[in-house]
């Protein structure tokens, strides 16, 4: 038996109340790829940064190569020859690619001398591995998938014998995904260990030697990949067995409610987000939007939802709606009877300060029904509101609690009760369960389904590629602001719907 | 999860921190070679001690209500008025001139129209600033400061070149007529043979801070816009997803925290000093940034905070007749509450969580 | 010949009164470059004035009367890095609270230990900096146009003037040139990318805060004990905000934050030997000169000349994620 490469004994860690990690522990071999999956909040990426020292455990033993190592800070865990890609990427953005490599990892006070080597061992790095960057571009003018490689680079300049890599594939088309996996392989092939955070099964199945799972701060297995199957590891994950497919009988669409034409979205960076599309929501039909994260789906949600301007043409029930300037704003949408569950609960769909009896007036506030005279009739909402909370399971059943103190399945109850309790013409859906566990997933996509069963229009939003699968109606993908096109659920699979996610296009695919 | 009960947040950490900020005072006190009890024993008694006391007191506090309110407002929207000082002094040159140009037949009319003019002469100097982080996003911080440097080259332009009386060699307006005088505390509750508040300057201008004080109450936390202000205060993205817009609201609360700065000048310049002086507000728009820290932005803890601070201006002025301790010993008072209220208080507030987090974890 | 003469007097005052500016806008710099703001860099010259002057005063050296300025004007910087690293505060209200907390000490200080109503003694002889005469100042000075610029412009300052000018270049070099510069505009865009990257945040901006409190420690010094000869009651009078508005007008830059500061101490220079201008008819009023600086850096803020915009982690603690 090999000493392990990495090994966790016992690591706890608590955020507040919130705890985290509960006595993990974990074994690594060397020069293989370990997965972690679990679902959104399981505590991978906590365990991670623990590990590359940028949280500190509460409690708990870490080992590398068969010695019990302290991991204080980063430049620890640099020290030790680990290296970690984060989720969202730590890089300086008006900062070059080779200023980024080298900060933090300089020889010698004086830059010149240090800029010079790192370009010389860059350029030997990128040979190796086939890792290929413009040194002399800044950040902000690289793709996200440049961006990653850039991080990659930074952590082998580093000498870095272990490598982790938090969710790589949620900003890359499948198509880079793949690539990021052959470059991972090689590696692997010289020797360094691998660690790989995400929550695709998928992936963990494709390119993995081992896979550990966790679920709610705890290491429920620890597998050899080829002694199992997508089925087993779901249900570790989430705890019980999974119902991935929602009952629902087949759609009834009706007159178009949403038409959109010739629709463009330009950020206020001044980049085109969406170029151009055409679309189309009837009555009593999902239309599900795919598509990696970036590539317009959100403007576009945030668009119809009046949290940003476009170009274009809108119209709903066959009226136009304006797409700037008066009238085009989230009140207007909702007096246009647009209800709207936006992608990020915390920093949109709540104030997360505010009462639960607060935020179900939120975006409604200027509702007659809330107001009594110069006033908000208060008691008639918190009235409103014990109802919905009733309705809807919130848990706990109280009103008076800020919306911070209720976990994040309960929060999207508050905000898709108010949304769907407002009956709309046409509801925009963006990432319902993102973050969500799995008994308030169920109960949600059955509210969507049941919305819809009642003749509403409704266009979802989503990068899970199973959530789009198991609501749409209808399919349509997105890639670079455009619509590669439409599909039946039916008629598809996921491997033609990726292909279209990574931009190719045309009948054959 | 809420990390401690509301009421240690709301009342337990301000009055924490002001107990530091004591302690650390009285001990600037000993290291000047004073008592520090003496000292607040002489505060009180010159501040509270007496009517006349208390008629000080009350008009330092009418001023600090209002520019605290001020600041209290901004805040709700994540905005630091720290311009509160230049709006107190346009609001001052808006009562000057109403004052002096229209004969008013009677105080409370005059009262009503100067109420009216400094609201709107304190909005007016709060508005650019608003208007220029609302649409072209510059830092409201750094343009208030310039505008009350500004306000004061303006004021001091105004009273030299235009509003000084011919031959009068004194930077500062003429006189208001009689009939603008505003009640004073000593005409309104003086009897024949008791009289009391004598000579203090205290007027009914402490009323009207009051009522500044339920009106924005009801405005931040009954009303639609104060509920709209406080969601784009918490969360910008938030107010822009619920059709909140964040320019509308930036440019209102900066002109109601305005106008509140602006009505100050009802107390200082037409209750007080019957004219307008240079340097009439005397710093008391920055000491509205300490009574809105202290007072946890909400109009009952401001009007708290400013009766706290109207008697620690009474007491110095006090101190500094009667000891050998200048009055800028409030100054240094002032910078520690906001200290200790505003930029220390997390070191107030992380070991306070931690006590009661494991409070909670020993009852379950 | 009369105009020249005049010019260069203005000149040689626009040097004088820039300096102090300078000083502190370099100060500003190397805070606000590493992520935080300083709106106390008024605060911290009052006190480093005050203490200059005083030790100046009570030893007869201004050199630990510098001292003493460097080192009171770290003890508030430190004030600020506890407040703003530390801890997490709010940057803009420990600025505030700084600012008022100098204001109130200097005097309360200078009360009780000269007992001369807030000021210090007059400083004379060794107590002050003396002006530095290049050689042949004063065999030069006859000659026509370069001789009055040598003598007089640029000859004849204290010392500490030419510190100030020869941290421009220097700040430059250090902040694009060497491996704590790049540290240092790195924690002030991205944090995040410093810690990762294993070197301590807290460290760097600690130490850029320090650097701060040095440079704010020097610009008060020379008011005290250089442009002036002893401490009176407010007497950096706004010039902390005026570096400030400098600092924001430079764009961050520092070849840029020399312009700019020379720009407002020749506003200065002009308020203070003309007064009320005339030209020609028209009368420019000397508040409109006392104004300009703010004016120009609330146009420059506008976005209309240029934007300005700030180091993008600048004013917000850092915290990990979560």
């Amino acid at each position: 038996m090999t000493v392990p490469a990495i090994e966790l004994k016992g690591i706890s860690k608590a955020f507040g109340p919130v705890q985290a990690n509960k006595d993990i522990s974990i074994s690594v071999a060397p020069g293989t790829i370990h997965g972690i999956i679990g679902e959104n909040g399981a505590g991978k990426s906590t365990l991670m940064s623990i590990l590359y020292g940028f949280y500190k455990a509460d409690k708990g033993e870490i080992w590398i190569n068969g010695s019990k190592t302290d991991i204080p800070d980063s430049q620890a865990a640099i020290a030790s020859g680990i290296g970690m890609v984060f989720q969202h990427f730590k890089l300086v953005e008006n900062f070059s690619v080779l200023e980024n490599i080298v900060l933090g990892a300089e020889d010698g006070g004086l830059l010149a001398p240090s800029l010079a080597k790192a370009r010389k061992e860059l350029k030997e790095l990128e040979e190796e591995y086939e890792l290929f960057v413009d040194p002399d571009k800044r950040i902000d003018e690289i793709g996200v998938g440049m961006q990653q490689r850039v991080e990659i680079l930074k952590a082998l300049y580093r000498k870095a014998e272990i490598l982790i890599l938090d969710e790589p594939t949620g900003v890359l088309t499948p198509a880079e995904a793949d690539q990021l996996f052959r470059i991972l392989d090689r590696l692997r092939s010289e020797g360094k260990t691998i660690i790989v955070i995400t929550h695709k099964l998928r992936e963990i199945m494709e390119n993995t030697d081992t896979v550990s799972v966790m679920r709610r701060g705890e290491m429920t297995a620890t597998v050899k990949t080829a002694e199992t199957n997508p089925q087993e590891l779901a249900e570790l994950m989430v705890g019980r067995k999974v119902l991935l497919q929602v009952d629902k009988v087949p759609a009834q669409p009706g007159k178009p409610v949403l038409e959109i034409e010739k629709l463009s979205v330009t950020d206020s960076a001044g980049v085109e987000r969406v170029k151009g599309i055409d679309l189309t929501v009837r009555a009593g039909e999902i239309v599900g939007i795919a598509g990696v994260a970036g590539n317009g789906q959100s403007e576009l949600l945030e668009v119809l939802g009046g949290m940003r301007p476009g170009q274009g043409s809108i119209r709903l029930n066959g009226e136009p709606l304006p797409l700037h300037g008066p009238g085009s704003d989230g009140q207007a949408r909702r007096a246009q009877h647009i209800a709207h569950v936006p992608e990020d609960r915390q920093r949109e769909g709540l104030i997360m300060d505010f009462y639960a009896w607060e935020n179900v007036a939120f975006g409604y506030h200027r509702d007659p029904a809330y107001k009594r005279g110069l006033f908000m009739d208060n008691a008639a909402l918190r009235a409103d509101t014990e109802a919905k909370i009733e309705k809807f399971d919130v848990r706990p059943p109280n009103g008076w609690l800020t919306a911070k103190s209720f976990s994040g399945g309960n929060q999207q109850k508050i905000v898709v009760a108010r949304e769907i309790e407002r009956n709309p013409d046409l509801l925009l859906v963006g990432q319902p369960t993102r973050g969500v566990d799995i008994g308030a997933i169920e109960f949600i996509h059955k509210q969507i389904v049941a919305l819809r069963d009642q003749g509403k229009a409704i266009l979802l939003v989503s990068v899970e590629l199973e959530e789009i699968f198991s609501l749409s109606d209808r399919i349509a993908v997105m890639f670079d602001g455009h619509i590669m096109g439409e599909r039946l659920p039916a008629e598809t699979d996921e491997k033609e719907l990726g292909l279209l996610m990574a931009g190719v296009a045309g009948e054959a695919a | 999860m809420e990390k401690m009960p509301k009421w240690a947040d709301v009342v337990l950490i301000p009055i924490i921190s002001l107990l530091l900020a004591t302690i650390l005072s009285a001990i600037v006190i000993l290291a000047i070679g004073e008592n520090p009890v003496e000292a607040v024993n002489l505060m009180v008694t010159g501040a509270l001690g007496s009517t006349y006391g208390w008629g000080y007191t009350l008009y330092y506090a009418t001023n600090f209500i209002f520019t605290g309110l001020a600041v209290a407002v901004a805040f709700h929207a994540r905005l630091f008025n720290i311009g509160g000082e230049g709006q107190a002094m346009l609001g001052g040159l808006g009562v000057a001139i109403v004052c002096l140009s229209v004969p008013w037949p009677h105080w409370t009319i005059a009262l009503l129209a100067a109420c009216a003019a400094s609201m709107i002469f304190g909005a007016a100097w709060a508005a650019i600033p608003a208007y220029l982080q609302a649409k072209r996003g510059s830092h409201i911080v750094i343009t208030t400061i310039m505008f009350n440097f500004i306000a004061a080259a303006f004021l001091n332009y105004m009273l030299v070149n235009v509003m000084r009386p011919q031959g009068s060699q004194d930077p500062a307006t003429a006189r208001f007529p009689e009939a603008v005088h505003l009640p004073t505390f000593q005409s309104m509750f003086s009897s024949a043979e008791n009289i009391v508040f004598r000579g203090a300057p205290a007027n009914i201008s402490f009323f009207v801070a009051i009522l500044a004080c339920i009106v924005v109450w009801a405005l931040i936390w009954r009303t639609r816009l104060g509920y709209e202000i406080r969601a784009y205060g918490h969360s910008e993205t938030g107010a822009v997803y619920a059709g909140i817009s964040p320019v509308r609201i930036t440019i209102i609360a900066m002109l109601i925290s305005g106008a509140l700065a602006g009505m100050m000048a009802i107390n200082n310049v037409m209750g007080e000093a019957e004219r307008l002086v240079l340097n009439s507000t005397e710093g008391a728009g920055f000491i509205g940034i300490a009574v809105a820290l202290m007072g946890r932005s909400h109009p009952f803890g401001v009007f708290l905070a400013a009766i706290l601070f109207g008697f620690l201006y009474q007491g110095g002025a006090e101190l500094a007749l009667w000891t050998s301790i200048p009055r800028e010993l409030i100054v240094v008072i002032q910078a520690l509450v906001i200290l200790f209220t505003g930029a220390l208080d997390n070191m107030v507030r992380m070991p306070l969580e931690k006590i009661f987090l494991s409070f909670r974890k020993g009852a379950e | 010949m009369e105009f020249f003469v005049t010019l260069i007097q203005v000149l040689d005052s626009t040097v004088r009164l820039a300096t102090p500016l300078l000083l502190a806008c370099l100060a500003g710099l190397y805070s606000e470059r590493a992520g935080i703001f300083d709106i106390g860099l008024e605060g911290k010259m009052l006190m480093a004035a005050f203490f200059s002057a005083a030790i100046a005063a009570v030893t007869g050296s201004v050199w630990l009367g510098l001292l003493a300025g460097i080192g009171a004007s770290l003890v508030l910087s430190a004030l600020h890095g506890l407040a703003s690293i530390t801890f997490r505060g709010n940057q803009l209200i420990s600025g505030v609270a700084i600012n008022f907390l100098a204001s109130g000490m200097t005097v309360l200080i200078a009360q009780s230990w000269f007992q001369q109503g807030g000021r210090t003694p007059s400083l004379f002889g060794g107590g002050r900096f003396e002006p530095i005469n290049f050689p042949f100042a004063e065999a030069l000075e006859g000659v026509p146009f370069i001789g009055p610029i040598y003598s007089e412009l640029l000859s004849g300052h204290s010392i500490l003037v030419y510190v100030a000018f020869l941290f421009v270049p220097l700040t430059w070099w250090i902040l694009f040139r060497t491996r704590f510069g790049l540290r240092l505009r790195a924690v002030g865009e991205n944090p995040a990318a410093v810690d990762t990257a294993g070197v301590s945040v807290v460290g760097l901006r600690f130490a850029a805060v320090a650097i701060c409190g040095i440079l704010c420690g020097i610009a008060g010094a020379y008011l005290a004990t250089a442009l002036q000869a002893g401490f009176v009651k407010e007497m950096t009078a706004g010039r902390g905000f005026i570096a400030l508005a400098a600092l924001i007008f430079a764009k961050w830059r520092p070849w840029h934050a020399m312009w700019a500061c020379l720009l407002f101490g020749l506003l200065q220079a002009i308020a203070l030997r003309f007064q009320n201008i005339d030209l020609g008819g028209v009368v420019i009023p000397v508040q409109v000169m006392d104004a300009l600086p703010y004016i120009l850096t609330v146009v420059i803020l506008a976005g209309f000349v240029g934007k300005a915009i700030p180091p993008r982690a600048g004013g917000e603690p850092y915290v990990k994620e979560r």
